[in-house]
């Protein structure tokens, strides 16, 4: 087992009761490691791609444009731009002899052609290298058109992917106070950090407004520029996830004085927890709205729980692996397991930062394991030492739980259930059930050979029944 | 709509690709290297680009897809990627341990102009390379052609680094089978089976990209082209090349390195390529053609006379890789289907003009772009529709906008399998694409006949 971790890496991994808890994490990925990690421009581009009404324009050579493109389930209520693909798809004479021109070109062509409110420009590591001046560009085709054009510094090398988001959020901070905030209420706020996959930022606008809490700007699920320009007129921001929009929070604060809320809308206490922190934030200006907020989540519970109570009966004392892009989901997801009865084998993180690992450290059970920025070879080894039942990665992760023979769930960009609010959790449940449980596992060779003789009379008994 | 920016007017777009139909040189090495036996490709540049053209194949195959990084850093982006790649050797080596290390660049490394060969000159003589093991490369920067240039590429690098003639001929040919799937290598193998060829195939993803559910994680599977069986190739009596741009410059390369006589062929997709294939097979060994096969051929050929009258005169759109283009061109004109606009991302005077040939006597003028996207080719269904689009997942969206049904094939497939299963390719490959094609056209026969004309029998 031990020769699956590089040497290197045996801070970046750790099993708690064994030794005290210390960890190194924000390293660079080893050389030569096959890292599930991603780079700047993909941090970028995760963040601001579900602006929807934005023109989106890589420039760079074709890969990582298509590699980006629709491929997160943003989902939109109105338009639908940033479902394109726009490339200034750079060819050799440009690299050489520069890409300006080209950008230049493809920008005034695409935004007389589309109309876009704003548009972001990416560059990526070869614009980096060869030294375009995108900053420059832009303005020029901002002063010409007359609309918002934001360079976005994305070039992959510069960092992973949490220098991609930094970069996102600069790029966005240039549009927020440029907008009219004469009609907002003073119960207002902006929902940053949620990208609406499967329609997740809808659940909680609902809950908000049924707290009577207006949305200013949704940053960036079903995103829009106008919105976005305006978000300054907000009175609080409410930040999920642990990298992606902390930093435009902050410059907020700063700039504008609008303080904001780290918040979860994943599992029940978390879900809970933040839509009651809200409630307290606004119970000066308005008394009722505490009491709008335990009728909202009194419902919301009595709906849900006799319905959880079902799935926990069949999962109780299942064991999770985790293993995702930010910490802090990672936090929620802890929470959510043990709601089911399950307990958490590992769980891990790309880009994790020690005070997160320090967290996950005090709330999960000994025995677990921690890791950092972890590799296929040796997420593997873990999954089989502690034969778990369930694996929760990303897109690279699923094929490794499948061919081992155990559960997987999507808690990332291709999630189709909406797994946030109240209703999340119970379409969390339903999920992990639905694979926990699957009858396939049952036919693998891995499980097989846990079973019982007289279990294995049942499975041959089914597989004959099958062939029949 | 979700393409409701694209305009019927088709005006001149000198500077922009919109929605293409083609992607970058790396992920097509990484795809080749994969069909080497316990190779690991590497990727030097920065992690973003390994970790998309991961993500990618894991999206196309749902399998498992291992590839290394150099991890590029700024560091490295100004002084050179050469102390990441040395690490990255021995780390790969000690931690993996794999037979061949494939290195590839991306756009980054390119750029700043890292020289592998040195490099790896320099791990070697650091003793970072194991006895009996390897490490090949490949430089694939993508502002250069597209990813099958990038499977080309590292088809030939096999080629330049291990074919070797040890002057005895031996009874066996070299089949390059193109930038196919997992299920279309394993078909052209059992072709040459079937004919009592034996067979050197490079590469082959079949067993590595189509593995069967085991319980167990391999992260070198069974499948792919052994170094011995390479190493051998330079002593075949032929090579075929399948697909003009993705093998023809290994076949090429072996020919003039080990003087094995090449034959290039269009991939065996349809009647007529499959002909060819089973007939230069058939010649360059002397041998005859067994009935087993015939038999294939003539069960394709019953679908068509049975239901040629469906087939008659539907106008088809498609995009994808030329090779492809060009073969499955040739089959639907022979069935009586009219491909009407084609479009790839892949440049080449060649395949325009290969195109019109082929399509000369349809009664509509073929539109063809390469290099064109996927933008382009909606605007064209804008102006003169079609019947059936056949072509990639990104095809989808043309096709719900303005509501065609969709064959997919090509590469990525994101939201159907099949592909690593099924093959397209030979008699029985071309029965599955008929299949295919009959079920998309006769399903929305069903759906949009009229009561009074809905058939039961078809
Ligand atoms: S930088 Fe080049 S190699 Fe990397 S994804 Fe983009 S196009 Fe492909
Ligand atoms: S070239 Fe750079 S920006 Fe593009 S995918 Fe690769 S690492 Fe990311």
């Amino acid at each position: 087992m031990a020769e699956t971790i590089f040497a290197e890496r045996k801070d970046q991994v750790h099993r708690k009761g064994e030794e005290p808890f210390q960890m190194t994490c924000d390293k660079e990925s080893l050389a030569g490691a096959v890292s599930q990690r991603a780079c700047v421009f993909c941090g970028s581009r995760v963040v601001l791609y579900p602006i929807t009404d934005a023109l989106h324009l890589v420039h760079g050579p074709i890969g990582c444009a298509v590699y980006t493109w629709d491929i997160r389930g943003a989902l939109s209520s109105g338009p639908e731009l940033h479902r394109h693909s726009y490339s200034t798809d750079l060819q050799e004479s440009d690299v050489i002899f520069g890409g300006e021109d080209k950008l230049y070109r493809a920008l005034t062509q695409l935004i007389d052609r589309i109309n876009p409110k704003a548009a972001f420009v990416y560059s990526t590591c070869i614009v980096g290298i060869i030294g375009d001046d995108l900053a420059g560009v832009c303005r020029k085709v901002e002063h010409e058109k007359g609309i918002p054009v934001i360079p976005v510094e994305s070039e992959g090398f510069k960092g992973n992917k949490r220098a991609g988001y930094n970069a996102a959020c600069r790029a966005m901070f240039q549009l927020v106070g440029t907008g009219p905030i004469d009609d907002i209420s003073p119960l207002s706020v902006n929902i940053l950090g949620d990208f609406n996959l499967a329609g997740e930022i809808w659940i909680v606008r609902e809950y908000l407004e049924r707290m009577g809490v207006q949305v200013v700007a949704n940053i960036t699920g079903d995103g829009r520029v106008d919105d976005l320009r305006r978000a300054h007129g907000a009175a609080l921001n409410l930040v999920q996830c642990s990298g992606s929009t902390i930093d435009l929070a902050k410059m907020m604060e700063e700039k504008y004085g609008i303080p904001f809320l780290r918040v979860s809308y994943f599992g029940v206490e978390d879900m809970a927890d933040s839509l009651y922190k809200i409630a307290e934030f606004f119970k000066d200006i308005d008394p009722q709205v505490m009491e709008r907020t335990k009728a909202l989540v009194r419902d919301e519970l009595s709906e849900l729980y006799p319905r959880l109570k079902e799935y926990r009966k069949a999962l109780e004392g299942k064991k999770a692996a985790i293993y995702v892009g930010g910490a802090f989901k990672a936090f929620s997801l802890v929470k959510a397991f043990r709601h089911l009865g399950m307990t958490v084998a590992l769980v891990g993180s790309q880009t994790g930062t020690e005070e997160d690992y320090k967290e996950l450290h005090e709330i999960t059970d000994p025995g677990t394991i921690i890791v950092d920025d972890s590799n296929p070879l040796e997420l593997s080894s873990f999954l089989q030492e502690k034969d778990v039942d369930i694996f929760v990665g990303g897109v690279k992760e699923r094929p490794i739980a499948y061919k081992l023979g155990v559960g997987f769930c999507d808690h990332n960009h291709e999630r189709k259930e909406a797994l946030e609010g109240f209703v999340g959790m119970l379409n969390f449940a339903k999920e992990v059930y639905a694979t926990v449980m699957s009858p396939v596992w049952r036919f693998t060779p891995r499980k097989r050979a846990y079973l019982s003789k007289s279990q294995e009379m049942d499975v041959c008994h089914e597989i004959k029944a099958i062939q029949n | 709509m979700l393409l409701r920016h694209t305009t019927k007017e088709i005006t001149e777009r000198s500077a922009l690709t919109i929605n293409p139909a083609k992607t970058c040189q790396p992920i097509g090495a990484m795809y080749a290297a994969l069909g080497i036996h316990g190779c690991l490709p590497h990727s030097h540049g920065s992690q973003g680009c390994c970790a998309y053209h991961r993500s990618a194949l894991t999206r196309h195959y749902k399998e498992p897809v291992m590839a290394a990084t150099s991890s590029f850093t700024e560091g490295a982006s100004v002084f050179g990627g050469q102390a990441n790649l040395v690490q990255a050797i021995d780390n790969i080596f000690t931690v993996y341990e794999p037979e061949v290390i494939a290195v590839h660049t991306t756009c980054l490394s390119e750029t700043i102009g890292d020289d592998i060969p040195q490099i790896t000159r320099k791990a070697e003589a650091d003793g970072k390379i194991p006895q009996g093991k390897y490490v090949i490369h490949v430089n694939t920067p993508s502002y250069v052609g597209t990813h099958v240039t990038g499977f080309a590429n590292m088809t030939k690098a096999m080629v330049d680094y291990f074919a070797e003639s040890a002057g005895q001929k031996i009874d066996q040919i070299n089949i390059i089978p193109g930038y196919v799937e997992p299920s279309d290598m394993e078909e052209i193998k059992r072709i040459a089976q079937m004919m009592g060829v034996r067979v050197v195939m490079f590469p082959d993803t079949s067993k590595v990209l189509n593995r069967p559910q085991t319980g167990k994680y391999d992260m070198f599977p069974e499948g792919g082209v052994t170094v011995e069986a390479l190493k051998t190739t330079g002593d075949s009596l032929a090579t075929i090349g399948l697909g003009r741009l993705a093998s023809g410059p290994a076949a090429q390369a072996l020919d003039t390195k080990c003087n094995v006589p090449c034959e290039i062929l269009d991939l065996p997709i349809g009647f007529k390529a499959t002909d060819r294939f089973v007939d230069t097979l058939r010649k360059t060994l002397g041998i005859t053609v067994p009935d087993i096969i015939n038999n294939e051929r003539g069960q394709l050929l019953d679908i068509v006379t049975d239901m040629h009258q469906y087939f008659y005169g539907k106008k088809v759109a498609l995009a994808g890789d030329p090779d492809h283009l060009i073969a499955l061109t040739e089959f639907l004109v022979s069935i009586d289907m009219w491909p009407i606009h084609i479009v790839t991302g892949t440049s080449g005077k060649k395949f325009e003009s290969r195109i019109r040939e082929i399509t000369k006597d349809s009664p509509y003028t073929t539109n063809v772009k390469a290099p064109g996207d996927m933008f382009l080719l909606h605007q064209w269904i804008k102006n003169e529709p079609a019947d059936l689009l056949m072509g990639n997942t990104y095809m989808k969206y043309i096709a719900r906008d303005e509501d065609i049904p969709l064959v997919r094939m090509g590469f990525p497939i994101l939201d159907r399998i099949g592909h690593s299963y099924f093959p397209i390719v030979g008699y029985r490959g071309g029965m599955r694409l008929l299949e295919k094609i009959l079920d998309a056209i006769l399903d929305r026969q069903d759906r949009d006949a009229p009561e009074e004309s809905f058939e039961l029998v078809m």
